[in-house]
């Protein structure tokens, strides 16, 4: 069962694993695990998976990258998200590798293309069963 | 050519409907579609030795000796699948290799896709989680903290992307997808049980119809329903024994990579090629040898892409391939000849079944009015998820 924000909306439940990005990203931190052998690598977990090994560090990414491959979602697939479509869900690729997904705000759905530069964000929701504001990654054009 | 070990002997497969008032269990669907397999076969129910199940939500534990038990069976082969979409067609093969390495001679590989009674009655359980997460809202799964709230839930968003992108990459425009769905729908009109069965539409009728997710729009994506399907693998020697021609299962492969779109390594690139390339380098033939194509269709994209990764045109050309062919069944490429899910409908697990079974019913000469001239060579590709769960099979007259 996914946990929900007040609003309704679906928001990440951090896991012990998942702990230290969460927690800098309420900040606006960006965090990156990092293994020395095969560089960056998301979302968070225990190992590597190129080499599963545990030597891993984290490290503040820059929050840039481009739009890969994106879809105006016109109906809330999320049944949670239902009445906040259209929205625009994008793959987005991050200067240090890695590939993530997130919505794309500060923007009209139309005016967003395949290879614009984007910034992250985090934007906090307060969950409905109380606790810390939870941050949840978007990505907005990058001035 | 290729493997002669294994033969789908027998199939089963219930008129797809988007209500189902016949309040039945999985376990007792299992024994109905059992004994239809029995009929259709026309072999022995003391013949039978294993069986393939995704599950069943009366024994969410220990499915598999709760299915041996309710059909009687003292079984060889008991196992449980899950590929989503693919799970049919990655069943096959795996019971035509345990019959193979000889564990066992008639499998029942049986995909039920029934509302369950208890939520046919007023008081509806709540349910703890939704399917259309599909697992992706457990604790822990990176799908729940990255996935669900951004948005990127079901399917669509993720086949819209993959469309979206390929249009950018390669030039793609829409009425060459939409032509995809209206030749299927045209393969439906020729199979009285197809959900979509007397109802006809044009290229322009789907570029039409509402957009779900850009670029696929509704009468691109499958029209989810309720239903049922089984095949009877066995033995070449027991298939030769079957009331119909056997279908050999001459080659298989399977391949996957990803769970979400996010970290598929390629998204123009799936792994419906490995999988492919092994089940024909298994056969002992190529794509050019196909009579047909039984193609997994959740949207039109997935047909354009999956026909590109197995190698029957290259990638980029397959807007060139959907305009230059035709797709119905009496057309020159025949594909999802009994209208695929896109017009037979996606009953649930069983979406991926009807694909083997039609190409079954192809090369035995019983597909009625829609059946091809000459069908002797079928490739099936089932896949799941997001172009991830990927399995291809070559069935093959005897
Ligand atoms: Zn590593």
């Amino acid at each position: 069962m996914v946990r929900l924000a007040r609003d309704g909306r679906s928001i990440p439940e951090p896991t012990p694993v998942t702990a230290p990005f969460f927690k800098a990203a309420a900040d606006g931190r960006f965090l990156l695990q990092t293994c020395p052998r095969d560089g960056a690598f998301f979302y968070p977990r225990a190992r590597c998976p190129k080499c599963w090994r545990a030597d891993w560090s984290w490290a503040e990414a820059s929050g840039q990258g481009k739009i890969h491959a994106f879809t105006i979602d016109r109906i809330g697939h999320d049944p949670t998200q239902k009445e906040l479509a259209p929205f625009v869900i994008a793959l987005v690729d991050l200067e240090e590798g890695p590939r993530a997904v997130a919505q794309i705000v500060e923007c009209e759905a139309e005016a967003v293309r395949a290879g614009m530069p984007v910034k992250a964000v985090f934007d906090l929701f307060q969950p409905a069963d109380g606790g810390d504001p939870t941050p949840i990654l978007r990505f907005r054009p990058a001035a | 050519m290729g493997k002669r070990a294994a033969a789908i002997a027998g199939v089963s497969e219930w008129k797809p409907a988007r209500r189902w008032d016949e309040a039945m269990f999985d376990l007792d669907a299992f024994a109905r579609l059992g004994a239809e397999l029995i009929d259709d076969s026309g072999l022995d129910r003391a013949d039978v030795d294993g069986f393939c199940v995704v599950g069943a939500r009366e024994a969410p534990a220990l499915a598999p000796s709760a299915v041996a038990e309710h059909l009687g069976l003292r079984s060889r082969f008991n196992e449980r699948v899950d590929l989503g979409g693919a799970t049919p067609a990655g069943m096959v093969w795996r019971a035509a290799a345990a019959i193979e390495v000889g564990i066992c001679q008639a499998v029942l590989v049986m995909c039920p896709a029934i509302p369950r009674p208890s939520q046919q009655a007023r008081d509806r359980p709540q349910t703890s989680s939704r399917p259309v997460y599909m697992g992706g809202d457990a604790w822990g799964s990176p799908q729940a903290q990255f996935e669900v709230p951004a948005g990127l839930v079901g399917a669509t968003p993720s086949y819209a992307m993959i469309a979206r992108l390929y249009m950018e990459t390669f030039g793609l425009d829409e009425a060459t997808l939409a032509k995809i769905a209206v030749e299927q729908r045209y393969n439906a009109l020729a199979n009285p049980d197809a959900i979509f069965y007397g109802r006809p539409i044009t290229v322009d009728e789907v570029l039409a119809s509402p957009m779900i997710a850009d670029p696929l729009k509704l009468l691109e994506i499958v029209m989810p329903c309720f239903g049922g399907a089984a095949v009877l693998v066995t033995s070449a020697d027991l298939a030769r024994r079957a009331r119909h021609r056997p279908a050999m299962i001459s080659g298989f492969g399977e391949e996957m990579t990803h769970r979400s779109l996010t970290s598929m390594p390629d998204l123009l690139d799936s792994p419906v090629r490995g999988a492919a390339a092994r089940a024909f380098a298994m056969a002992g033939t190529t794509p050019a040898a196909m009579d047909s194509a039984q193609i997994y269709d959740c949207y039109t994209i997935t047909v354009l892409r999956s026909l590109e990764d197995a190698g029957f045109c290259r990638v980029g050309e397959g807007g060139a391939f959907v305009r230059e062919h035709d797709f119905r069944y009496d057309g020159d490429f025949p594909v999802n000849t009994n209208g695929g899910q896109l017009g037979f409908g996606q009953a649930g697990i069983s979406g991926g079944m009807t694909h083997v079974i039609e190409a079954v019913r192809q090369i035995q000469g019983r597909a009625g009015q829609r059946q091809q001239r000459k069908c002797d060579l079928a490739f099936v590709n089932g896949n799941g998820g997001m172009m991830s769960e990927q399995v291809s099979l070559i069935l093959e007259g005897a």
